[in-house]
């Protein structure tokens, strides 16, 4: 299971034509920056026409590094600095409005809730995560008046268990309907399906791990970034431009799992969420 | 604040510590034991990350759970026996040795996973078993009895290990051992079969904890997912003064301020999240700093031993 951008760069290979058109090499599980540093460097070195970084935590190494290689493009994220202050032209950055699905996330979990209490467990409140966290909250609570929403979060990206025992004790306290962001929400979606809770997930669709419990997710599309940087590299532009994925771009979607039926009411609602945060008139965060 | 203590929030808190104490009971018993015998094992994480996959990928491979505690168990056994090879043969120093044994486990176990399994896959694991008439117990019966087999055994283990290390012969030689390595060998008691025998085992529970995640309390593998709870139990066999009891004290007492500290992010009590989640580890520094006697511990721990040398 590639998630997020290793599905994107897939997708695209896919339809550049194949491995023949697009050589893609990935090294994963780099939290050890320095080690990272030094996987960006030799891809760099071995020509790669554009090296990722996808990780908030590398940019200061990809800054001291791009200027070595003023003939490869790179991009990291989630971000917005391209570094172009600092005289550096070959670095893409990007980042998505999480907070646009969240919202809309937040509206159907509001709609869909019997008990009238959701629980939403983040990793670290920061970021992609917190964005994604208060706009969920002030999407439920827009939706319904005096929908509880309980927010908690682990403190960490990769704990699996607190992650999975802070959506217990969501339940415990009467949430039927749970969210979570960041890669430890599997232990947390296991806990739904056993609860029969729901569960909304965010970055990539989540469906698979519980088709009985997740209703859907805000899924992160990062195949027309990629074809940007892909083409402006070709057309000479090395880098200064800083992506969004929005609903309006199409970098952001909702994926509905067809199994769990989602009631009509709550259905238009969701949709009006999009409309209205594509023509602005809905702010997802307060 | 108040709002923190009404009933069904401590009942909530007593459920989710009774879970979350599992892994750390198995892990930090196993270890206390080897350390009473004089050996540190710093790769209690590596080795619980292995015994977590094992269990993960035979059950899932075979749909039984059994077969998948077995595996645990012996892939954690196994890793015990390098231990010891390297810390009671080779006389190696020991924390550096454990802190390899953790890398060495945390990449194969990630590798075996990427390679065998493609993403996280889950399991139906070990099913709560409700205790008839201590589950009816008002109020606190619930919480208590209506747990997985794995979550029962863990806290049986307690009052075993208490027994094997103060009741029985070989708990007098692990002792010994521990704390005299050479007036137990002048009495005819091998140094070198019972640390081998108590590392191997602590390295076995070590396992059974991991596979207490995998396929009991959240029953999925992930890469990394224990987290970092090794080392606590590592922590909690000194917060416990390697005492099984003390044991049990250090991590119930972890784990109730684990599941205290996500209700009161859950109630919005006007606490940080930053700061309620670090609030079982700065206790359990703090326990370490002022609560543990350091008269407690084996005497010879970390120390190799070679016959002639005192």
């Amino acid at each position: 299971m590639r998630t997020g951008r290793g599905a994107g760069l897939v997708a695209v290979q896919e339809e550049m034509g194949g491995e023949g058109a697009l050589e893609i090499a990935y090294s994963e599980s780099m939290f050890n920056v320095p080690d990272a540093a030094a996987a960006l460097r030799d891809y760099a070195s071995q020509g790669y026409d554009l090296v990722i970084a996808h990780g908030t935590q590398y940019g200061t190494s990809l800054s001291q590094l791009a200027p070595d290689f003023p003939e490869t493009s790179f991009a990291w994220g989630t971000a917005t600095n391209t570094f172009q202050a600092e005289g550096i032209s070959n670095v893409f950055a990007y980042q998505a409005e999480a907070q646009q699905g969240g919202y809309v996330l937040g509206t159907l979990a509001a709609l869909m809730s019997e008990s009238g209490v959701i629980g939403v467990s983040g990793p670290v409140e920061a970021g992609d995560a917190k964005l994604y966290v208060d706009g969920f909250k002030f999407g439920a609570e827009n939706a319904k008046a005096g929908t509880q929403v309980n927010v908690s979060y682990t403190g960490s990206f990769s704990d699996v268990s607190l992650m999975a025992a802070a959506a217990e004790t969501h339940v415990a306290a009467g949430a039927d309907m749970l969210t979570g962001s960041s890669q430890s929400v599997v232990g947390a979606i296991g806990v739904a399906k056993d609860k029969g809770a729901f569960w909304f997930g965010t970055q990539w669709e989540q469906t698979s791990l519980a088709p009985e419990a997740v209703v859907a997710s805000q899924v992160y599309d990062w195949t027309g970034i990629i074809k940007d940087m892909i083409a402006s590299h070709q057309a000479g532009v090395m880098g200064g431009k800083a992506y969004t994925l929005t609903f309006k771009n199409g970098g952001l979607v909702i994926a509905y799992n067809d199994a769990i039926e989602v009631p009509a009411e709550a259905l238009a609602a969701a949709d009006a969420a999009i409309a209205g945060i594509q023509d602005g008139s809905v702010k997802p965060l307060p | 604040m108040s709002e923190l203590f009404t009933l069904p929030v401590l009942l909530g808190i007593l459920y989710s510590g009774i879970r979350l104490a599992t892994p750390y009971l198995y892990a930090a018993i196993g270890e206390a034991l080897s350390q009473r015998a004089g050996v540190l094992n710093l790769g209690v994480e590596g080795i619980m990350l292995m015994g977590a996959y094992a269990a993960f990928f035979v059950a899932w491979r075979t749909e039984n759970l059994w077969l998948g505690l077995g595996a645990a168990a012996l892939v954690g056994a196994a890793m015990g026996l390098m231990m010891a090879y390297i810390s009671v043969t080779l006389r190696a120093v020991q924390g550096i040795s454990g802190i390899g044994l953790h890398l060495f486990g945390l990449g194969l176990s990630t590798l075996l996973f990427k390679t065998t399994m493609g993403g996280v896959q889950s399991i139906s694991g070990f099913k709560p078993i409700r205790i008839p008439i201590l589950a009816d117990i008002p109020l606190i019966g619930e919480q208590m009895f209506n747990h997985s087999i794995l979550v029962y055994l863990a806290f049986l283990l307690v009052p075993v290990a208490h027994w094997v290390l103060n009741g029985t012969t070989l708990g007098l030689k692990i002792r010994a051992v521990g704390q005299n390595p050479a007036a137990a060998d002048s009495l005819g008691v091998s140094v070198m079969k019972i640390r081998y025998l108590m590392v191997s085992v602590g390295g076995m529970f070590a396992g059974i904890a991991g596979a207490s995640l995998s396929i009991a309390l959240i029953n999925l593998f992930q890469e990394n997912m224990t987290n970092g709870q090794g080392f606590i139990a590592v922590a909690l066999v000194y917060f416990g003064g390697w005492k099984p009891w003390g044991v049990l004290g250090g991590a119930l007492l972890f784990s109730f301020v684990q599941a205290l500290q996500l209700w009161i992010q859950v109630k919005d009590i006007n606490i940080p999240s930053d700061i309620a989640v670090m609030m079982p580890y700065l206790l359990t520094i703090l326990a370490l700093t002022f609560a543990v006697r350091r008269s407690d511990q084996p005497a010879a721990l970390t120390k190799p031993f070679e016959r002639g040398e005192a």
